[in-house]
């Protein structure tokens, strides 16, 4: 029987990229999506704990990624959070203008958004930087 | 087992990587780091990287491969691609990077094209 909710506490080194879209993967799968779907979630959950690891926890294992996985009417919906200083989605250049090209990072958010249906950052109330991702069924 | 694994061969002056496994954050982009600085550091300025048996690249390969590319350039050489699965082209074409490198499915091809 598939779950409708679970979560998970990371702590902030890269080994945890793994460790999420392990889970994520297992969770979406006993949640009935295809592989396509699968693989997407896998990309978009590799990429936004990458970021909150080394961009929002800047690698400080003190701190904590937390997750959230829920099989909703939706789709399939996750959370994830950090606890780092946060920042505006908006002011993060877009990584396929010409002058960007050649750049070495920068692309994990383009990846988030091309693999999955919604994907929202907000900065959390309680600090640290706050994604949302829903993949449709 | 390491993440990334790679093989060299060597084609006349062009250095071919047969690479497989994953190019992804920590140890598979630092291996092929690794290797292009040595291979610059012996003057192997002509490289060729086969991605046939890459199985999955994240955003930080897909860094590393730009990276790999401009070092390479940048020592007046010149790094192309070969045998990309559907998925890296997936990857290359929403990075838009596609126009960026030169790629190729045949080595042949791909080994005519430096001369």
């Amino acid at each position: 029987m598939s779950k409708e909710k679970s979560e998970l506490s990371l702590s902030s080194r890269l080994e945890s990229v793994e460790e999420a879209a392990f889970e994520a993967e297992k969770f979406a799968r006993q949640s009935g999506f295809d592989d396509d779907a699968l693989n997407a979630i896998d990309m978009a959950v590799r990429e936004s704990v990458a970021n909150a690891v080394k961009h929002g926890n800047l690698l400080d294992e003190t701190k904590r990624v937390e997750l959230t996985f829920e099989n909703t009417s939706n789709g399939f919906e996750i959370t994830i959070r950090d606890f780092g200083k946060g920042f505006a989605v908006e002011d993060v250049p877009d990584p396929t203008n010409p002058e960007n090209l050649l750049k070495a990072n920068g692309r994990g958010i383009l990846f988030m958004r091309a693999f999955m249906d919604e994907a929202e950052w907000s900065n959390h109330a309680e600090g640290g930087m706050l994604v949302k991702m829903l993949k449709r069924r | 087992m390491a993440e990334l694994n790679i093989t060299e061969r060597q084609a006349g002056d062009i250095t071919i990587l047969d690479m497989s496994g994953k190019v992804t954050i920590g140890e598979g982009s630092i291996a092929l780091r690794t290797t292009i600085r040595r291979l610059l550091g012996e003057g192997k300025k002509n490289i060729l990287l086969n991605l046939g048996s890459v199985g999955y690249v994240d955003s930080s390969g897909i860094g590393e491969l730009v990276s790999s590319f401009t070092a390479v350039n940048k020592e007046s050489g010149s790094l192309k691609l070969l045998n990309l699965t559907q998925k890296i082209q997936d990857l290359l074409a929403i990075t838009k990077l596609l126009t960026v490198f030169d790629v190729y499915d045949s080595e042949s091809e791909a080994l005519s094209s430096y001369s």
